[in-house]
């Protein structure tokens, strides 16, 4: 990582991931991290690459391959004093411990009134455009955020992801940090040194414009606002909204754009049909239908099971810059 | 026969392997009348129309009054599950504090929310203990390892459930990543032979499930889960291996559940009369209640006045719980989070 400033380092996503696991794991004793592969093989996209020699296997834990009792394990030290970070190698592993996350994790204090709670991080790379096929490209938020006690991230920058990785962390409670894996590497920025972190559930307004409000979260980000830029070329002025938080998601930001903009198209790589647009659909249509001037729109991926692993099957799936462009202009000149 | 010399003779000598004072005897079966006539409670208030379900745990009074004698309160954590009221009360749970829970008073350690018997206290070293079969197991894993990493030694986790939780994926993970650490944690499954109406033959193929203990390296023990004192001690000498950095254990206490999975459920559908009026003639609490006189325990009048203590208690905490207040229904929306835990922000 090249350092350009004293106050700042420049970083892709995998970098800002690992640098923010080995602050965390220096800074507090109690901080320890076990998933599949973690150890010697120092994950399988080397985010936690020398830690075991640096913090021994007690704190950096190879388990066995079972998902449910890595975070159910994970659940029982976090009631316990610890803070564990859990990972799931892949968000695609990530349903045989869906009990321990939506059953218990997030029930944890609630249905002790407080007795117990469950200061937990849950890391998984999700998403697709990296030829992944079923099972190493899906995005499992849609699934998660219906959950009560569950907080969901899904940054999309590195400074973002460090950020709000320490505020995960920090939470009292249990956190799902979704880290979509085409932007480990192919998105690099400058990430402020020392310690800081970004509240959870505050978007950030990444471009401004005054015809079009478009909400999107982790790679697609990148490539909304790719679009809204190549659109001012034909005059076109379209407001980019990185969402960032799934849940808490930041209601304010995204009432203030539409009702300067009078216009809403939310952008997402999972699929339509009950996706987290549906959920930002309902509440600007019960909050604001009377500043829209046209319906709001969805660009999302088909309701089939997953993006294929042949390459026309994937970029079938998945929206590109061009395709999100197209959505754009559509929608301005509504 | 060699029974009635013993008495004859009231040597104490089957207790003395035990290393139980008189005072520790008669805790344990006070335990278990307590967990007797407080489940008994619960069943009258539902059929009375005053709470709207109770959970059966007759038949495991001598494995969790045992158990409850061998965990070290302040020190132990224990990790159970719902069928465990004995347990509870063993390890300091009161039975005022059952009845708010039966009541679903604002009180309750879950002010109302959880389902009766559904208990969490820190002070105790007990959990939140949830519903689903298999899920604490984990939980109970990971608070072995928080024990183990803090360097704390002379701690260890006791956790229970029943032949039904065997089945899952979860009791399987977790006995495994104990076994491989090494961790301070005693699994204690009480096989009372029936998950809900389903018998051990469908359940598994092998029914004797310490046995499986082999497949993970750690020591497997079956006990009479019918009597308190084979229970205590293999429980006491599982946690005193787990605290002394020897690992896990799997201890599998044979008994059986006289009354219906819960109010709701009637067995009449599955089993006999037969079948359970037999096995009743095995029950725990007369059963440990004929030890104590015969080797001069306790007299005839103790017992009878034991009785009465233990229902005078019962009736108290009864009307004691009945008369708190409900949980209000603002109560609904605290401590979903630290923060409130609001979908929306702003």
């Amino acid at each position: 990582m090249a350092v350009v400033s004293t106050q700042s380092s420049v970083m892709n996503n995998v970098e800002a991931v690992r640098a923010t696991l080995y602050e965390a794991m220096k800074n507090d004793d109690r901080t320890l991290i076990l998933g599949e592969d973690v150890g010697a093989r120092g994950n399988v996209f080397l985010i936690t690459k020398d830690f075991i020699n640096e913090f021994g296997p007690q704190r950096v834990i190879d388990t066995p391959i079972a998902e449910a009792s890595i975070v159910g394990i994970a659940v029982g030290m976090a009631m316990e004093g610890l803070r564990p970070i859990a990972e799931i190698q892949f968000a695609d592993f990530i349903y045989p411990s869906y009990n321990q996350i939506v059953g218990e994790a997030a029930k944890i204090r609630y249905r002790s009134n407080g007795e117990y709670t469950c200061p937990l991080v849950i890391r998984t790379p999700y998403g697709g455009g990296v030829r992944g096929a079923l099972s190493h490209s899906v995005s499992v938020e849609a699934l998660f955020y219906h959950v009560p006690g569950l907080k969901i991230v899904a940054p999309a920058f590195p400074a973002d992801v460090k950020g709000l990785l320490n505020a995960s962390i920090d939470d009292p409670d249990p956190v799902l940090f979704l880290e979509h894996k085409k932007t480990y590497r192919l998105i690099k920025g400058e990430v402020p040194n020392g310690h800081y972190t970004i509240p959870l559930g505050k978007a950030n307004l990444l471009k401004e414009g005054s015809q079009l409000t478009v909400v999107s979260y982790g790679l697609y980000v990148h490539w909304a606002l790719e679009a809204a830029i190549s659109l001012e070329q034909e005059g076109l002025s379209v407001e980019v909204i990185d969402l960032r938080s799934i849940r808490p998601m930041d209601k304010a930001a995204i009432l203030e754009s539409v009702r300067k903009t009078r216009k809403l198209l939310i952008v997402h790589e999972d699929n339509k049909f009950g996706g987290i647009g549906a959920e930002i659909s309902a509440m600007v249509a019960e909050e604001a239908l009377f500043d829209l001037d046209a319906p709001i729109r969805r660009l999302a991926a088909p309701d089939v099971p997953a993006m294929g692993y042949a390459m026309p099957l994937e970029e079938e799936y998945m929206s590109s810059p061009g395709e999100m462009a197209d959505a754009m202009r559509e929608m301005v000149k509504f | 026969m060699a029974t009635k010399q013993r008495a004859a003779s009231k040597t104490r000598v089957p207790f003395e392997r035990y290393g139980l004072t008189d005072g520790q005897l008669v805790a344990i079966f006070r335990t278990m009348l307590l967990q007797r006539m407080l489940e008994n409670r619960g069943f009258q208030l539902n059929r009375q129309g005053k709470i709207p379900f109770a959970s059966a745990s007759e038949g495991h009074e001598a494995v969790q009054a045992g158990a409850a004698m061998a965990f070290e309160r302040g020190k132990d954590i224990l990790v159970p599950y719902y069928r465990d009221l004995g347990l509870a009360l063993g390890i300091g749970v009161t039975p005022y504090e059952v009845l708010l829970s039966l009541f679903a008073r604002a009180a309750d350690h879950s002010a109302g929310r959880q389902f009766p018997h559904h208990y969490a206290s820190r002070r105790l070293g007990l959990h939140t203990i949830s519903s689903v079969i298999a899920a604490q197991l984990p939980h109970a894993v990971g608070a072995a390892y928080a024990l183990k990493q803090s360097g704390d030694g002379g701690r260890a986790v006791l956790t229970t459930f029943g032949d039904g939780a065997t089945s899952e994926g979860e009791w399987h993970e977790s006995l495994n990543f104990a076994a491989v650490h090494r961790l301070p944690v005693v699994f204690l499954c009480e096989n009372n032979e029936w998950a809900i109406s389903t018998p051990l033959d469908k359940q598994m193929g092998q029914p004797d499930i310490y046995k499986r203990a082999e497949g993970y390296g750690i020591p497997g023990i079956v006990v009479d889960g019918m009597d308190a004192l084979t229970c205590y001690s293999a429980v006491r000498d599982a946690l005193a291996r787990a605290r002394s950095g020897g690992g896990p254990s799997l201890v599998e206490a044979k008994c059986y559940r006289f009354l219906a999975h819960t109010t709701d459920d009637d067995d009449r559908a599955y089993r006999s009369r037969e079948e359970v009026a037999n096995r009743r003639k095995d029950d725990p609490v007369p059963r440990f209640e004929q030890l104590l006189l015969e080797y001069s325990i306790l007299e005839g009048q103790d017992v009878e006045a034991l009785k009465r203590g233990v229902l005078e208690e019962i009736n108290e905490a009864t009307d004691r719980a009945e008369a708190m207040p409900y949980p209000s229904p603002s109560h609904l929306y605290d401590g979903v989070c630290a923060d409130r835990g609001e979908p929306w922000l702003g």
